[in-house]
């Protein structure tokens, strides 16, 4: 289930983010890497360096687009220059799939320029899954839903958080970026079992799947992506290519950013898991092989 | 402010409840960076929290809607922090502090990217100068430097204009543009040196992320004496995608406004006087090898 149509059926391995401090490294080094995962605000200018940076990334690299803002879960309509902006980049960069959050952060267009959690009611996915479509349809290309890490929840909410995001995408038919280690944040804010989320989401949908570092505070978690990637997380993200099969990942790492080999190592660890999923497969698959006696 | 429905039955009733969240969180914090104790119609702020965010058996409404208030004002004043290396050495940590907030609070964001947020800082500092006082006019100096900056940075280009159009179109009918990422700054304190030595580090901006910071960081600046007054002229831009600021003779700069605001080429020199002609030729080289001269409305 690696190449789905929510990844436009691509095989993508095992990408970092692009980040500013690794630049000169990328640039000089040409290191291999599967592929890079760009913020697509960061690029949303108009020229200078960020485009010519972005440029020579993409004689080298395969490019994924990720946002930040585009706040599919805000009850404000979609920004048509924002939209705009977004479609030039998707042009230039051929990004094979979107992502964004499942979030709000922006009403009657003043921007927190945080993700913020939705309210888990039908309405509220009546309300993004149409803008997800609305925005698919302008961008013409797949788009895939990451779950957030939350720290608060709503009287008003109607269900789980799991049981929004399948409303959400089955409603919108688009896709999921599953982050596992904003399940594992969100499990331990709200007391739920990370396990139980994974086993809930279609599957079939994960078109992206991301990784990252957090940090723990007394009396809540607080997704910093600061860290390497702590084992708890490590272990939900293997439950979670068992389901749904091999999937592109993407390492995040955005703050106190190490060295690139630092980064890279610590995205290529997913490999472990990968292949003892792949192991697990092949066993099923030839358990299966076996004609009853 | 409206009270919630029980129950969300449609996008009027998410929009409700957006609203509430995003005036809670834009709300200036405590000293302490809390949440203010009362709400604006005077009801206790964790009475208005708790009627809308559920608390667990760790944390309260009113601290579980704090980690996003203290987000919200952390990423934001990080931003500007970032943005305004000049001002922060010109009004030292607390007050710019105070005028950041005080910013914010009357400015919020408008825009999907941080990219424009210090964008009308100028506007503000001349609106409420008991905020920069006694230096307001050097802050608004260097206000407006930072963002030429940002402009120049990543703002839009245009092709620049082939030199042989100098010479083969008549100057009085000749009308020139101007990069959209040149800014022409009349100063009046030498912010350009300023700033530069107030800068340890290159201009390149941080990335947008979704990460949510723990806590503003600002990095320490270097100790510059404030500039003393002086008109000067600059022109802040790019080249080859590297920023650059250029000093300007004052009929430079006054050819170059009138040039940007559609006058000929012949109208734009002639509103300079006592200047040699080769002086005037060479600026023109000078300006048409830097790509500044462009064809005017992209034609």
């Amino acid at each position: 289930m690696p190449a789905n149509r929510f990844n436009a059926f691509t095989d993508y391995g095992i990408g970092i983010g692009l980040r500013v401090p690794h630049y000169r490294h990328i640039l000089e080094k040409k290191p291999v890497v599967d592929w890079f995962e760009i913020i697509s605000e960061n690029f949303m200018v108009d020229g200078g360096r960020p485009l010519e940076v972005l440029d020579r990334i993409l004689e080298q690299y395969r490019v994924v687009q990720h946002g930040v803002s585009m706040y599919f879960g805000s009850a404000d309509p979609l920004d048509r220059t924002h939209l705009k902006k977004l479609k030039t980049l998707v042009r230039r960069t051929k990004t094979p799939w979107l992502s964004d959050h499942l979030c709000w952060g922006s009403v009657d267009g003043t921007y927190t320029h945080d993700l913020l959690p939705m309210p888990y009611t039908f309405a509220a996915a009546r309300r993004t899954a149409e803008k997800i479509r609305q925005v698919r349809d302008y961008v013409e290309v797949p788009i895939c839903v990451e779950n957030v890490s939350s720290y608060a929840e709503y009287h008003v909410s109607e269900m789980t958080e799991w049981e929004f995001l399948t409303e959400v995408v089955e409603r919108a038919d688009c896709g999921i970026l599953l982050d596992v280690n904003n399940i594992y944040v969100s499990s331990k804010n709200h007391d739920f079992n990370p396990y139980d989320y994974v086993n809930g989401v279609p599957h079939h949908r994960v078109g992206q799947i991301h990784v990252a570092g957090h940090t723990k505070f007394e009396k809540y978690i607080l997704d910093t992506h600061d860290h390497p990637v702590l084992d708890p997380v490590w272990k939900l993200y293997a439950h979670a290519i068992r389901l749904c099969g091999v999937t592109a990942t993407l390492l995040e790492w955005d703050d106190k950013i190490p060295s690139f080999d630092e980064v890279h190592d610590e995205a290529l660890k997913a490999n472990q898991f990968i292949d003892g999923a792949r192991a697990a497969g092949k066993s099923a698959a030839s358990r299966a092989a076996v004609p009853a006696a | 402010m409206t009270r919630l429905p029980a129950r969300q039955r449609s996008t009027r009733d998410l929009k409700s409840l957006q609203r509430l969240m995003t005036a809670a969180l834009t709300r200036p914090l405590t000293s302490a960076s809390r949440l203010q104790g009362r709400w604006t119609d005077g009801r206790p702020m964790r009475a208005v929290a708790a009627s809308f965010i559920k608390p667990n058996d760790r944390l309260s409404s009113f601290e579980r809607l704090e980690i996003y208030a203290r987000c919200y004002w952390f990423r934001l004043l990080d931003c500007l922090y970032e943005d305004c290396p000049g001002l922060r050495a010109v009004l030292g940590e607390k007050k710019f502090a105070r005028l950041a907030e005080a910013y914010l609070a009357k400015y919020p964001s408008r825009s999907f990217t941080l990219r424009n947020l210090p964008g009308r800082l100028e506007k503000f500092i001349r609106e409420e100068p008991r905020l920069t006082a006694p230096h307001t006019a050097l802050a608004i100096d260097v206000a407006r430097f930072e963002w030429a900056q940002t402009v120049a940075f990543d703002g839009p280009s245009a092709p620049p204009l082939a030199p042989e159009r100098l010479t083969t179109v008549n100057p009085a009918r000749l009308r020139l543009g101007l990069q959209p990422h040149l800014s022409l700054l009349a100063l009046d304190h030498p912010v350009d040196d300023f700033v530069i030595a107030v800068k340890k580090d290159g201009v390149l901006r941080a990335d947008a992320s979704n990460t949510p910071e723990a806590a503003p960081r600002a990095a320490k600046l270097r100790r510059v004496p404030l500039p003393k007054p002086g008109r000067v002229y600059v022109a802040v831009h790019r080249h080859d995608n590297r920023l650059y600021y250029k000093r300007l003779e004052p009929a430079a700069h006054r050819i170059l406004c009138a040039l940007g605001a559609g006058r000929t080429v012949t109208q734009s020199v002639g509103t300079v006087r006592g200047v040699a002609p080769e002086q005037i030729q060479a600026w023109f080289k000078s300006w048409t090898e830097l790509g500044w001269l462009c064809a005017r409305n992209g034609r």
